[in-house]
């Protein structure tokens, strides 16, 4: 066991240092930027002294190395900074307490989260299912429609697949609602309902790429010697492929599942503005439009870090997935 | 709730269906191998194939009106849907035949070989080819000419709110959507393969010279492209494009410039990361280690050396680069960042015209008009995977 822990805890290491690196890629590219915040909040028409003032209030004036390590330390103390809206309303017409970005972000994002949890709830069974059943009857037509679609889905951008779902599933046969006005306190099932036409567009852009990936893994399997064993037995194609293929090839699946959960994080962004749901990705969005730098690192932030988290958990899992790992000789 | 019990209730019959049937089956054949064998997921399976085709059938011959005269936007969409499948069939067959006895020998025998949706895929690429080059030709208004009617309903048929003049209609400040579909093909595919071109040229470039010269040039480089691939591409992207249109109107570059570059560069360490993989395996040949000590130089042994060897897979790589290149522009234009709106591009026209949908049953013509937006985009990048899976598939020589 001492052996993966070693592994495990490098590459949770590794994982901490590319979060480091990519929190300074980040903070570099928006300094990148010409003239600085305070030009930023306050405008063309803005007087040097008020630019100052400003610059002195947010700490501009300090060298970058010095507004880094201050910006990362907020980070780890929970405080994101202040939005430009915000700053731009106090400046501009008074008012007392700041809302903070974390106050902003951190409703948005439980509700984004809510969404993926209920994708993934949804779409790994199916995918895992599917991809057991084209693997199955490999080469027939079940195989080769499901080969098809999938690919088409994979290559279809998501507001495709989600105004498509919007026309059949809300306007034609009105079943659920297009728009997902989640708020808080809704009732559990209510909130379900609301987020199910965007947790369907994911399932779809998700499943097809678990699906294939499921299906690759236990194919490859199949020729191994144990397989033909397993066949020669006498045991049905089912129970050789559900005890024999399916748990060998559990690291590769688990690995595309945690990939793809990674990438439900950028697919969010997009549906999320199309179904007009209150998660991260649509305040993302709206802050790029407004140019709101503060909000806008934030979520970048958060974003490359589930996306690095999921790759790690990928990572680890499939080393603890592997027998000849756990038990090295 | 009752939509969900339905559901369940339709399968189990399917499922008691497939039980009788393949009893039926060993019954009829005096139990021969081929029912005997047969697992109940495999007559599932049959019968639930069956249950579908009848229900497709039935469906598609359901009547266009109901009996107040308003048109049923379901079975009207069902009836485009199966048509346009059997066209884009036939058309790939078509294509496929004319291929096998037109052109020179090799590309015979390619065509031959070729599954069916690779002979579509290519025939797609083929029109929309036609269309972004000779898209001035073609469109019969230009994309950002604004003409005398705005809201014109699709449909060219002057009852029910169309206008011959404009067969699809125009949007909201009078622009012909035909035209601007037509010039979409220009600059949405036009501005994607520039783009990809870029990171390719970027990408090989230095995974090449990383692969040639190793040390701690490629170890910088590799590193680098670590740490911009830990960060998601179209959030990267999104952060880029809000410090970039904070600088394009200070250095008077249009913001599509700045967006090409971008994608470019954020996409050009995919394509390292195979570059440097293929080039790695190439330069410990033994016609490398000849070439070096002729004393050739390090442009001779890339360009001449190790970019012949390595464009079969860097080809593919350039098919499925081009599709994830031209979908980020796409969710871009989409969001309202990316291709600048006088000049007309899918993904904007997806968003401008996305409120028709909500009309699909009074007027389902109106409703298609985003959809067609959005499924140029779709159709396309389908149609590049298609071939793409065609020739990694021919290129792996895997049969089964």
């Amino acid at each position: 066991m001492g052996n993966v822990l070693t592994i495990v805890v490098q590459r949770l290491l590794l994982g901490l240092l590319t979060l480091l690196v990519v929190s300074i890629v980040i903070f570099l590219a928006v300094n990148a930027l010409p003239g600085d915040f305070a030009e930023a909040i306050l405008g063309q028409g803005a007087t040097p002294d008020a630019i100052a003032t400003i610059r002195r209030d947010l700490g501009l004036d300090q060298p970058l190395v010095v507004r880094y390590f201050s910006w990362l330390s907020g980070i780890l103390r929970g405080d994101l900074g202040i939005s430009f809206a915000q700053l731009n309303f106090r400046t501009n017409l008074g008012g007392a307490g700041d809302v903070g970005v974390i106050d902003q972000i951190a409703p948005r994002l439980s509700n984004t989260l809510f969404l993926a949890l209920v994708t993934a709830m949804i779409a790994v069974p199916i995918a895992v299912a599917l991809g057991v059943l084209a693997a199955l009857f490999r080469n027939s037509v079940f195989d080769r429609v499901a080969n098809i679609t999938t690919l088409s889905s994979i290559s279809s951008p998501e507001f495709f697949m989600a105004y498509v779902l919007i026309l059949f599933l809300a306007v034609l046969n009105p079943i659920l609602p297009s728009l997902s006005n989640i708020y808080d306190g809704m009732p559990f099932a209510e909130r379900i309902e609301k987020s199910l036409l965007p947790a369907l567009t994911l399932t779809l852009v998700v499943t097809a790429h678990m699906m294939r990936m499921t299906r690759a893994a236990i194919i490859n399997l199949l020729a191994s010697p144990y397989i033909e064993m397993a066949r020669l037995k006498g045991m049905s194609p089912m129970r050789v492929i559900v005890k024999h293929a399916l748990p060998n090839a559990l690291a590769p699946i688990i690995n595309v599942i945690a990939l793809n959960l990674a990438y439900l994080i950028t697919g969010v962004v997009v549906v999320e503005v199309v179904f007009v749901y209150p998660g991260i990705g649509q305040l993302f969005v709206d802050s790029v439009k407004i140019r709101d730098i503060p909000v806008v690192q934030a979520c970048c932030l958060i974003f490359a870090a589930a996306y690095i988290l999921l790759n790690l958990t990928a990572d680890i899992l499939s080393i603890l997935s592997n027998p000849r790992l756990r038990h090295p000789k | 709730m009752i939509t969900i019990l339905w559901i369940v209730g339709v399968l189990l019959a399917i499922l008691a269906l497939a039980f009788g049937f393949r009893w039926a089956g060993q019954m009829a054949t005096s139990n021969a191998p081929g029912f005997r064998d047969m697992p109940l997921s495999v007559a599932f399976g049959y019968v639930f194939g069956v249950v579908l085709l009848i229900w497709a059938v039935r469906f598609y011959f359901q009547p266009l009106m109901n009996e107040q005269g308003v048109p049923v936007a379901s079975v009207i969409f069902f009836r485009w849907a199966i048509q346009g499948l059997i066209i884009a069939m036939i058309a790939a067959f078509a294509f496929k035949q004319f291929g096998k006895f037109v052109g020179t020998e090799w590309s015979k025998k390619l065509f031959r070989s070729m599954p069916l949706t690779a002979a579509f895929g290519i025939l797609v690429i083929i029109i929309y080819a036609i269309f972004a080059i000779f898209a001035g030709a073609i469109a019969p208004y230009g994309q950002a000419e604004i003409l005398g009617a705005a809201n014109v309903l699709p449909g060219g048929d002057v009852a029910t709110g169309g206008n011959p003049d404009y067969p699809l209609g125009t949007d909201n400040i009078g622009r012909d959507i035909l035209s601007r579909l037509i010039y979409g093909a220009q600059n949405t595919v036009g501005i994607a393969f520039i783009t990809t071109l870029l990171a390719f040229v970027i990408g090989v470039t230095l995974g090449f010279l990383a692969a040639t010269l190793g040390g701690w040039l490629d170890q910088l480089l590799s590193r680098g492209v670590d740490v911009l691939m830990a960060i998601p591409s179209l959030i990267f992207a999104l952060l880029l494009m809000t410090i970039a249109s904070v600088w394009a109107p200070r250095i008077g570059i249009p913001l599509t410039y700045f967006m090409v570059v971008i994608i470019a560069v954020i996409d050009s360490t995919r394509v390292y990361r195979l570059a440097r993989a293929v080039a790695l395996n190439i330069v410990v040949m033994d016609y490398i280690e000849a070439a070096k000590l002729r004393g050739e130089g390090l442009a001779y042994l890339v360009f001449r050396e190790i970019l012949p060897n390595a464009t079969a897979p860097l080809l593919a790589e350039f098919g499925l680069r081009f599709c994830f290149v031209f979908l980020t522009i796409a969710a871009l234009s989409f969001l309202g960042v990316g291709i600048q709106p006088p000049l007309s591009d899918w993904g904007t026209m997806v968003k401008d015209l996305a409120p028709f949908i909500n009309f699909a049953q009074f007027a389902p013509l109106a409703a298609v008009t985003p959809l067609l937006a959005a499924g140029a985009i779709a159709l396309l990048t389908v149609a590049v995977n298609f071939v793409v899976d065609w020739m990694l598939h021919k290129s792996s020589g895997l049969k089964e």
